[in-house]
């Protein structure tokens, strides 16, 4: 008869349960809970989506801008340990610019509150595990604009 | 005590860059050790950039931003001779501050 034991039906669907689970703690994907610094925005830097970034930011979603680009980033990055960015927001009365990796274990890499009188473009060097969209955020009056850009990786830079 | 930020502050017309090599691990808390052990994350978590006494920039960081963290920006202002200051925290509670001389 060709029905597939039952026993064997149970043991191959936990055993493929189990080794995921094996998979994704030996990857070091499972985190530990480090201890933080309180005016730290501990919510942002773990939020794994773009969506609860913003909200843990205390945004609103943003609007794709081309006023926000990528200057002198790379398309290719031979080493995703270090991958230089430039943001630069044309939008008026940019308050802050955030650096995001879609594809890293947690989305944002950072924050820049940006004062007046200082110019809005930040570069920075940031991790990326694997090719990946890089998102630019920008809060301007209050408001959200986004831009982003795929940079390809040979080498993830996590460390995994 | 952490090794002290490589900083270079020059003026560009009505404007000055800063550019900074801090020096620092960030240890993203994904890797393991020989023994098979995770090494816990160890980033600097908060940079905060002053110009003659006013704040210039102000970030929060995690872990993906690279080792040895690299930042470069401008603003308006900041003359010859003025004190550029940064100092960064992280997550253990380390400090770092170190200055530069606007050129």
């Amino acid at each position: 008869m060709d029905v597939i034991d039952p026993t064997r039906r149970k043991v191959l669907a936990h055993g493929a349960s189990l080794s995921l689970l094996t998979l994704v703690a030996a990857a070091g994907w499972l985190e530990t809970s480090p201890v933080r610094a309180a005016a730290w925005n501990a919510a942002a830097f773990d939020a794994h989506s773009m969506d609860d970034t913003v909200k843990a930011l205390h945004g609103s979603t943003p609007v794709a801008s081309k006023d926000v680009t990528f200057v002198a980033t790379p398309d290719i990055a031979e080493n995703g340990a270090v991958v230089p960015v430039t943001v630069v927001s044309a939008v008026p009365k940019t308050e802050s610019i955030a650096i995001l990796v879609e594809k890293n274990p947690n989305m944002l890499a950072a924050v820049f509150d940006i004062p007046a009188g200082t110019d809005p473009s930040i570069t920075t060097r940031v991790k990326m595990a694997q090719t990946s969209n890089v998102y630019a955020l920008v809060k301007a009056d209050g408001k959200y604009y986004v831009a982003s850009k795929e940079i390809k990786v040979t080498l993830g830079g996590c460390g995994g | 005590m952490p090794d002290p930020m490589k900083i270079r502050a020059n003026q560009l017309g009505d404007a000055t860059e800063v550019k900074v090599l801090m020096s620092h691990e960030m240890e993203t808390g994904q890797r393991k050790d020989a023994q098979g052990k995770v090494i816990p994350a160890w980033f600097i978590q908060s940079v905060d950039v002053t110009c003659a006494g006013k704040t210039v920039l102000t970030a929060q960081w995690g872990t993906a931003v690279s080792k040895n963290p690299f930042l470069s920006f401008r603003f308006k202002g900041g003359n010859k001779g003025d004190k550029v200051v940064i100092t960064w925290v992280d997550n253990r509670g380390e400090k770092r501050t170190d200055e530069a001389t606007v050129a």
